[in-house]
């Protein structure tokens, strides 16, 4: 108890000393020279204020809806392809070793690059977005559901056959909860990932969302309002993160210790 | 059961619960090279009968398991169970493995239930079974944990019940034991004794300890250092039931017969000693 709060204490005070470190070198001059030109780096207290603004005045919020809605459908999309396609590629080796070089290519792809084809194909909306969130979900969850479903114990599989297991319950039994497991193990890695894609598509072209604020404020030279709206996408993310948590240690409860993710 | 039932049950010509007959099982370890594990090879295990299969570190004495399971189909030769050739898994066959072979995902009494769920069991039904089998193997209080919480004999014992509550007619047990510590597997002899002496189900036990082998069975079938592993020996056990695995040590029958056995074993583990020395 004594050691963890001493950890957060340290923790915070880390916090603090850069953020002080910040607003002194932009407002106090040495040797008359303010270090930090508040121009270019902005101030701690004006990004304050500025989050403070938008929040007060609630334009935020539609800009938040808009980025948690994009990246929950990419997850959702993106699991529910990589689940379905990783499964179908587990069980036929033959598909998987056809299709193998292709998926090697796509994923080798930055998937920035495919941000401009899709608001070709699917305009400024929020389409073109979960699309390319979906690209990045896709493969995490794919590879993942991928080896859960390869690397099930051949014992464990030996022994389900003998217990009387056929195919379909194979499959409820030991292949689907194999599968599962791995998957959410890369939860973390894949709701990123989900986020990132709706804020980099954002950021591209669209008329709402943190990736749109973020990039309005820059197109403009609003140093503090790139930070609020950092600092604000920083949280959003840390409040996912931890709702992830919570699912995670609801549904891995037959877990010795969290294993390692696959990205 | 009526009088009439059992002398019939006792008096019958039963066929042998599992025949192996001139079974040979060799690997393709890639187009040209095979490895032969067993050659020839014919066992007989009757109905009600307890066999152990001891041989050295590798003689293929899981294979012959594999096989009698109907996992493994052996290159030549045949098998039948109960009189009819095997096809596919041995349906009337439990198989309790050396690995860890639980579904790590469910629970103690999940674990246990599972075998008569998919036999089409109604759940609530399954699970007051599994629970009572929990029971029959000490375990009552640990319904609710996962694999992982258990130790290892825990784990072994939730196994026996997983396999034992399907009241197969055939148990093929792979060094069930062998990973236990020696106070832990002696519990285990005699918990198999004791659920076994309930039913008297046909066993296959394979094991590499001699002793375990001698406490635990009816005969004692031992195999030759593989590649091309043979029966080599075949002694009955004519010690009085029931056994405690422990006590049955300082008897002197035993002692007799492990001499005898151990024997012929010796320099078949020698042998497969300077084979996976020198390999």
């Amino acid at each position: 108890m004594r050691a963890s709060f001493k950890l957060f204490a340290l923790q915070v005070l880390v916090g603090v000393i850069a953020v002080a470190l910040w607003q002194v070198l932009t407002t106090v001059p040495i040797f008359g020279v303010v270090v930090l030109p508040p121009f270019f780096f902005s101030r701690p207290a004006d990004v304050v204020t500025r989050i403070v603004e938008w929040f007060a005045a609630g334009t935020i919020w539609r800009h938040l809806w808009v980025t948690l809605v994009e990246a929950t459908l990419a997850f959702l999309l993106g699991s529910i392809g990589g689940v379905l396609v990783g499964f179908w590629f587990a069980r036929q080796p033959l598909i998987a070793a056809v299709f193998d070089p292709y998926v090697k290519m796509i994923n080798a792809l930055p998937r920035v690059v495919l941000a401009p084809i899709f608001a070709l194909w699917l305009g400024l909306g929020i389409a073109s977005k979960v699309a390319l969130g979906v690209t990045l979900v896709f493969f995490i969850v794919f590879f993942n559901v991928y080896q859960g479903v390869k690397e099930v114990s051949p014992t464990v599989l030996a022994n389900a056959r003998m217990l009387g297991m056929n195919e379909r319950a194979l499959m409820r039994h030991v292949y689907w909860p194999s599968a599962l497991s791995w998957m959410f193990s890369s939860l973390h890695t894949s709701v990123g990932f989900a986020v990132v894609g709706a804020v980099v598509g954002e950021y591209l072209g669209s008329a709402a969302g943190l990736g749109y604020l973020i990039e309005q404020a820059e197109g403009v030279f609003d140093v503090a309002g790139v930070f609020a709206g950092m600092v604000v996408l920083a949280a959003f993310v840390l409040a996912i993160d931890a709702v992830v948590t919570m699912v995670e240690k609801r549904l891995l409860v037959w877990r010795p210790a969290p294993a390692e993710t696959r990205t | 059961m009526s009088e009439g039932e059992s002398d019939a049950a006792t008096r019958a010509p039963h066929p042998p619960a599992v025949d192996l007959s001139d079974c040979t099982i060799a690997f393709y370890l890639n187009d040209r090279t095979s490895y032969t594990a067993v050659e020839q090879v014919s066992l007989r295990v009757d109905d009600g009968e307890f066999v152990a299969i001891v041989g050295p570190t590798g003689c293929g004495k899981s294979t012959l398991l594999n096989v009698s399971a109907g996992l493994l189909t052996p290159t030549a030769g045949t098998v039948t169970v109960m009189g009819s050739a095997l096809r596919g898994i041995n349906r009337s066959a439990g198989y309790l493995f050396q690995a860890d072979s639980l579904f790590p995902w469910k629970t103690a009494l999940e674990n246990v239930a599972i075998g008569l769920e998919v036999a089409g069991t109604p759940r609530p039904q399954a699970r007051q079974s599994a629970a009572a089998w929990l029971a029959r193997v000490g375990l009552s209080n640990f319904r609710g944990h996962y694999p992982h919480m258990l130790s290892g004999g825990q784990r072994k014992r939730v196994g026996l019940a997983q396999v034992l509550i399907r009241d197969p007619k055939i148990l093929l047990m792979d060094e069930p034991f062998g990973p236990l510590d020696a106070q832990t597997r002696q519990i285990m002899g005699n918990l198999l004794l004791d659920l076994w002496g309930a039913d008297r189900k046909a066993v296959l036990f394979v094991t590499h300890d001699l002793e375990e082998a001698i406490a635990l069975s009816d005969r004692v079938v031992i195999m030759s250092a593989g590649p091309k592993a043979r029966i080599i020996g075949d002694w009955s056990v004519a010690l009085p039931r029931p056994r405690d695995t422990s006590e049955i040590k300082l008897e002197r029958a035993f002692h007799q017969l492990h001499r005898d056995i151990w024997h012929t074993l010796k320099s078949e583990v020698l042998k497969g000693y300077a084979q996976s020395g020198g390999g």
